[in-house]
């Protein structure tokens, strides 16, 4: 009998279907890959599991009985544990209070046995084999330690099955390791594991069996002995709309002096000896998976980290940034992934968002300049065709799509001759993310340098004039566009399997 | 796989006690010749401070819910006149059950305002300072009201208990109930869980705005509790009573170790900061320093402190 049983569910948002018929099912004691791409609908499905959104149609059963969840509670009570990305622990209490949060144990006058739930979360700590003192605050654990302190607090509450969710994103080597031999100790106690990654070789490494999803359909089910990973890989892409992946050679000339030239940068564990030239009127890609040091190269380069070593040249020239100021100064733009919280005030409206990172050239000895700022407006809006085209309207009131452009719009109004792009397509329906690619094109075609890092392959392979494999925090290869065969071809070098 | 906790000695976390004790030891050997150590001074530090001690003491609860309630003060005033009013007209009991009353219904407005309409508490309360002063004042007409049962004044005050002011007795019942509140039961954990992450806390099942009004409940009933022993200390009602006490009671619990972004909280740490303040305010005047003075230096030692005891 299977753990837990989901059939035929579907779901859809404002009126587009999201999750079409789809089966899944865990056994026992399984560790069960779910694959898909970004916007696969592997998240609707788990959150429909744990209670979050409620299913258009579909049954769940857990342990052959039929359930219904609608809220994170009831699936607690079914046995569905979730292992949250963005933790659910409170940094202030011990691993042990954490574990009986809500729960804790009582002696006779009514008040909390601490002493009680010390010795209790020992045992379960002990029965999952993680060796944490669970007298310690978990403000003060590493990251890798508060993920093992939610699996505890999971398994404490008697899941059967636990959802993890990129669980090795943020975690080194010797850390992932600590953690699979946990989640074998776990399935050899019968508990079934939903592990959502990216990761062709930890896949096939812990998993059983694997799920894949595109485009809110089922693919295919499989046991991992059966199924070699480019075909995983080839079910997981699947045929992609031909208009975003044509790409137009274009000639760079890298006979010049390099706009930006980066020689041996490091930074902490996540960028080592990294370096790579741009050229004007590039796009280059950065192709990694999730923590592979993508994004720590560009923070780095744009003053946001602290470097440890390397030099940066601007135009032949050495330049030291220290922070992003000195970047921006420098002609460097960075569009961050999480636009809403590092790229704009979202309660101001278009042109006070615009106007923030141009405050010198919108003022004159400290006054706004309004007939300026709303000149400035003006053109953003039209050249960036931001919809609805009204500058006083508040940014959180337009799409994600829109609100992606006026974070461009803002870094573009500062004449940066080089932009750093970190996932700019996140969250965007697609006929915004084509919009969106044309964009980074026509700035390319303007003489902007631009560095782009995308988990959608595609995009890369359609906009890209070099391609660059980060893995480790270190660049693994560089390809010119003409050298990569296809997405399948471009993902096994991500995954680092030889093609 | 195995892990230790940095048991590393962070001198920060008793600093209010190393703080406490510096400057008692610098007041005994200043002013020893002006009676500091003298057991009536020390018993009139504890006294001057008790109705700061037992509204810190619930603010410490209200911070560590990551919330503020800045119209204590204003509860304590509203509450002494209401008290002395009720008594002058009903008698003693009538009289504390309507305190308790005024401390109640400001505590659930504020409450209600807070969890179910969403104002911040620092505007809600801040407003609500107001409302408390200015009934207080109006129903009185700005006069002090005299309070003339001697039970009363004895219990919430001017009495006292073998040696011992009975407002001693009111800020260490305060105390013990805070630190047990705080450490040893479940409201205390989710007030932790509130103030720490508040996300996590309602993933983990608990109804945070539920527990954002029951800190703001029992803020404001303490209030109106302290607004008694100033009515019995000094046997009478007046609308100015506490004023400006919501202040020192944060300054309490800050310089104690709760972090004003709420998640932490220790009750005995607000007691020394609130007898920390008292002992400043007593040093100073027994040195004869002028009012400006002791207000400045007062400041300045309350910033010193904090500055040094935050964490980098």
């Amino acid at each position: 009998m299977n753990t837990v049983e989901m059939r035929n569910i579907n779901k859809s948002f404002f009126g587009t279907r999201v999750l079409k018929d789809v089966n899944f099912s865990v056994r026992p004691g399984e560790v069960h890959a779910l694959a898909g791409e970004n916007g696969a609908g592997k998240s609707t499905l788990m959150k429909i599991l744990q209670g979050v959104y409620s299913m258009d149609a579909g049954e769940i059963s857990v342990a052959g009985a039929p359930v219904q969840i609608h809220s994170f509670q009831d699936a607690q009570r079914h046995g569905i544990g979730m292992v949250f990305q963005e933790f659910s622990l409170i940094p202030e209490l011990t691993v042990a209070q954490n574990i009986f949060l809500n729960r804790e144990p009582k002696n006779k006058a009514h008040l909390i046995a601490d002493r009680d739930s010390v010795s209790r979360a020992r045992d379960v700590l002990k029965s999952v084999g993680i060796e944490i003192d669970v007298n310690s605050k978990v403000s003060s654990l590493s990251r890798a330690y508060q993920q093992l302190t939610e699996i505890a607090k999971a398994i404490a509450a008697d899941a059967k099955i636990l959802i993890l969710d990129e669980p090795t994103a943020s975690l080194a080597k010797h850390e992932v390791d600590a953690l699979f031999k946990v989640l074998k100790q776990l399935t050899a106690s019968g508990v079934s594991i939903i592990y959502i990654s990216h990761r062709m070789d930890e896949i096939y490494q812990i998993c059983d069996r694997i799920t894949i999803l595109r485009d809110g359909s089922l693919v295919a089910t499989e046991s991992l002995a059966n199924i070699s990973a480019q075909e995983v890989i080839a079910h997981i892409t699947g045929r992609k709309d031909v208009e975003m992946l044509s790409h137009d050679g274009r000639h760079i000339d890298r006979a010049s002096v390099p706009t930006l030239k980066v020689e041996n940068l490091s930074s902490g564990h996540r960028v080592k000896d990294v370096s790579f030239d741009l050229y004007k009127g590039e796009i280059l890609g950065f192709a990694g998976l999730m923590g592979s040091g993508r994004t720590e190269i560009l923070r780095t380069i744009f003053g946001l980290d602290k470097k440890s070593a390397g030099k940066l040249f601007l135009e032949g020239r050495e330049v030291s940034i220290k922070n992003p100021r000195d970047a921006k100064n420098s002609g460097l733009a960075f569009i961050p992934e999480d636009r809403r919280r590092q790229g704009l005030v979202m309660e101001h409206s278009i042109s006070a968002n615009i106007l923030a990172a141009n405050l010198e050239k919108l003022s004159h000895l400290s006054f706004l300049n309004f007939n300026k700022i709303d000149q400035y407006s003006a053109t953003a809006i039209t050249d960036f065709e931001i919809r609805p085209p009204e500058a006083n309207r508040q940014v959180k009131l337009l799409s994600g799509g829109n609100q992606q452009k006026v974070v461009i719009a803002k870094w573009v109004a500062t004449n940066p001759s080089i932009i750093l792009m970190d996932e700019p397509t996140v969250g965007v329906d697609i006929g915004t993310k084509v919009e969106i690619m044309k964009l980074v094109r026509s700035l390319a075609a303007r003489g902007n340098s631009i560095i782009l890092i995308s988990s959608e392959l595609p995009e890369l392979l359609g906009v890209c004039d070099r391609i660059l494999i980060i893995k480790n925090g270190e660049i693994r290869d560089a390809l010119e566009r003409h050298e990569i065969r296809d997405e399948d071809h471009l993902q096994l070098m991500v995954q680092g399997i030889n093609a | 796989m195995k892990i230790k906790t940095p048991t590393r000695f962070d001198w920060r976390a008793s600093f209010i006690y190393w703080m406490f004790a510096l400057i008692f030891l610098f007041f005994a050997v200043l002013l020893h010749n002006d009676g500091f150590l003298g057991p009536n001074n020390l018993l009139n530090i504890f006294r001057q401070t008790a109705t700061i001690s037992v509204m810190a003491v619930a603010m410490t609860l209200v911070i560590a819910c990551a919330e503020i309630d800045l119209s204590i003060g204003g509860v304590a005033g509203l509450s002494s006149v209401v008290v002395a009013i009720t008594i002058r007209d009903h008698g003693a009991i009538a009289g504390v059950c309507a305190g308790i009353g005024v401390g109640l219904l400001v505590g659930a407005a504020n409450g209600l305002l807070v969890s179910r309409i969403g104002i911040p508490s620092f505007l809600v309360t801040l407003g609500m300072q107001g409302v408390a002063v200015g009934t207080a004042a109006l129903i009185t007409d700005y006069a002090p009201i005299p309070i003339l049962n001697d039970g009363f004044n004895r219990i919430f005050g001017s009495g006292s208990i073998g040696k011992f002011p009975s407002v001693i007795f009111w800020s260490f019942s305060a105390v013990l109930i805070g630190w047990v509140t705080l450490t040893r039961t479940t409201l205390g954990r989710r007030i932790l869980a509130t103030g720490g992450n508040r996300d996590a806390a309602e993933f983990n099942g608990i109804d945070t705005k539920r527990i954002k009004f029951t800190v703001l409940l029992i803020s404001s009933t303490v209030a109106a509790i302290a607004g008694m022993i100033y009515a019995g200390r000094l046997q009478t009602g007046r609308y100015e009573w506490g004023t400006g006490d919501e202040l020192s009671a944060i300054a309490a619990v800050i310089l104690g170790g709760t972090s004003l972004f709420g998640g932490g909280g220790t009750i005995i740490g607000t007691l020394f900061g609130a007898l920390l303040v008292g002992l400043i305010n007593n040093g100073l005047i027994l040195a004869g320093l002028p009012v400006s003075e002791q207000q400045i230096i007062r400041g300045l030692i309350i910033i010193l402190a904090v500055a040094l005891a935050k964490k980098k």
